[in-house]
């Protein structure tokens, strides 16, 4: 008996050290656990998304406005690529090959995980204050100067100091909520403005837009900004030190380069 | 394996089995609901499920959209087909006098129908658009005979869960469930902007199937077959596209 209690004291005693150094870890988490997750699987479905989506494009480089456009009506532009069928005049004496099978069946499969993805990023993100604290501007960084002194800063490729290992400056908090409220639900409109069965439930996704033709070039044009979205994220993560960057996003946690390995 | 981790793995086994259960019975019910495509094995049989399946319940009662005269795509757009087969020929020259629809399977009384007898039922048309998965699209006014006027004639049996429908170029066949059948807007269309329905654009026949692509609107049609299952046609996919690596479903 009197071992045990010893036993148990020692376990209490022991408490207090596991918990600090628990609650050591979920504070300095730069990230937290369903931000990492999602982001990496957005991260993979966008990839699966672009490479499909440029496959299917492939198959129809022109662009049109209205309702309605094909090879017997002028485009509004069009791509100088070859194309994967022999119908559509590209200029180039061969026709690539047809991959629109798997592409289509990939491009809505990694849709699907992306839109339910980004439902469970959004309300866990309302739900935990997570937009508003760490994505919105705060109070004194809501003014032009600041958000001039940031992209300044930015177009020198300044290394970013030690506060922005924690935190957002307030030029990455509006590009992020405006790729996550602006450009993915734009992406997503678009993209089932496309469908002919989804058009005959809701006519305005459609109509809104001036046509499905509109909603196929306003699609391609959102796919332009976020890939470029992507590529100045990919630069600034290896401007602020990219393994840094990485083991906050993948492990959750923080810490400059020189910090540790 | 200390206590704290082997009740982790308890706890993620019962999850685990909770889960699997929980998809067997989604499954099951989604099945008697008809909302399982025919290709849904394979890796893409998840996104595909879930396309089909949602579309099925969303547009239960929804119509595609109709245009006005004016939208009409002026020159109307005819795309580019593999080459007429003999049998097309020999018809094409009677001028598809001998033009036979078969109706088979799952009905009370097969029977086959001469365009005459189709142009003779009370002729419907739409303005509705043909969209290709490729990415470009027409408008054009169809005229025909919907389809569920066809099956009424031949007495549809109720456990009829599809109807395959298949082209002089045997090729190419494809299948739709009762819903799009039935739906008002399903055509055997014989008729195109005020005329006869073009050669280049699926005549004398062709399947019009407005909310879903171009591909389903299969063209030059010889046979229909209603059935409960679409596993003895063809791979068992429900149609040539499966096969060719395109999806069955084509609302999207």
């Amino acid at each position: 008996m009197a071992r045990l209690e010893s036993a148990g004291a020692e376990l209490r005693a022991r408490v207090p050290d596991s918990v600090s150094s628990v609650t050591e870890t979920v504070v300095r988490s730069r990230h937290s656990a369903l931000v990492r997750v999602t982001h990496w699987i957005t991260t993979l479905c966008f990839f699966a998304l672009l490479i499909t989506g440029i496959e299917i494009l492939i198959s129809h480089p022109r662009f049109y406005w209205g309702e309605t456009g094909n090879v017997l009506t002028t485009p509004l532009f069009k791509l100088p690529i070859p194309s994967s069928r022999a119908l559509v005049p590209t200029g180039y004496g061969y026709v690539l090959r047809d991959q629109n099978g798997w592409s289509r069946y990939l491009h809505f499969q990694a849709a699907w995980v992306a839109v339910l993805t980004g439902l469970l990023y959004v309300v866990s993100g309302l739900l935990t204050g997570h937009f508003r604290k760490d994505l919105l501007p705060g109070k004194g960084d809501r003014s032009l100067r600041t958000l001039w002194a940031a992209f300044a800063k930015n177009l020198r490729f300044q290394r970013p100091s030690e506060a922005e290992t924690w935190s957002y400056n307030v030029l990455q908090r509006l590009t992020y909520l405006f790729v996550i409220f602006i450009l993915f639900p734009l992406v997503i409109w678009t993209g089932l403005a496309m469908s002919p069965a989804f058009a005959s439930v809701i006519p305005a996704t459609v109509t809104w837009l001036g046509g499905q033709q509109s909603a196929r070039t306003i699609h391609f044009f959102v796919s332009v900004a976020l890939v470029l979205f992507l590529l100045v994220h990919v630069v600034m993560v290896f401007v602020a030190g990219f393994w840094s960057r990485m083991r906050a996003m993948i492990t959750g946690r923080a810490g400059t380069d020189r910090e540790g390995t | 394996m200390s206590d704290f981790s082997r009740r982790k793995w308890i706890k993620a086994g019962v999850a685990a089995t909770a889960g699997l259960a929980g998809l067997g019975a989604a499954a099951r019910i989604a099945q008697r609901y008809g909302l399982i495509p025919p290709d849904h094995g394979g890796i893409y049989g998840l996104g595909e499920t879930l396309t089909y399946g949602s579309h099925r319940l969303l547009t239960r009662h929804s119509l595609a959209r109709e245009f006005r005269p004016s939208q009409i795509s002026k020159p109307p757009m005819a795309n580019e087909m593999a080459p007429l087969n003999d049998a097309y020929k020999r018809l094409q020259a009677g001028g598809f006098a001998d033009w036979r629809l078969f109706v088979n399977g799952m009905v009370d009384r097969p029977a086959s129908f001469s365009l005459a007898q189709l142009k003779s039922y009370p002729s419907r048309s739409q303005i509705t658009q043909l969209a290709c998965e490729e990415g470009w699209s027409y408008i054009a006014e169809w005229i025909g005979a919907p389809l569920s006027h066809v099956l009424s004639l031949v007495g549809v049996q109720p456990q009829a869960r599809y109807v395959a429908y298949f082209s002089i170029d045997s090729n190419w066949w494809d299948s739709i469930d009762m819903a799009d059948a039935l739906h008002p807007q399903t055509f055997l269309a014989y008729g195109m902007n005020g005329g006869e329905l073009p050669v280049g654009n699926g005549g004398p026949l062709r399947m019009r199937v407005p909310r879903q692509l171009g591909y389903k609107n299969v063209k030059f049609i010889t046979k229909l077959t209603v059935t409960d299952s679409l596993k003895g046609f063809g791979k068992g996919l429900g149609s040539a596209s499966p096969e060719a690596g395109y999806a069955w479903y084509a609302g999207i």
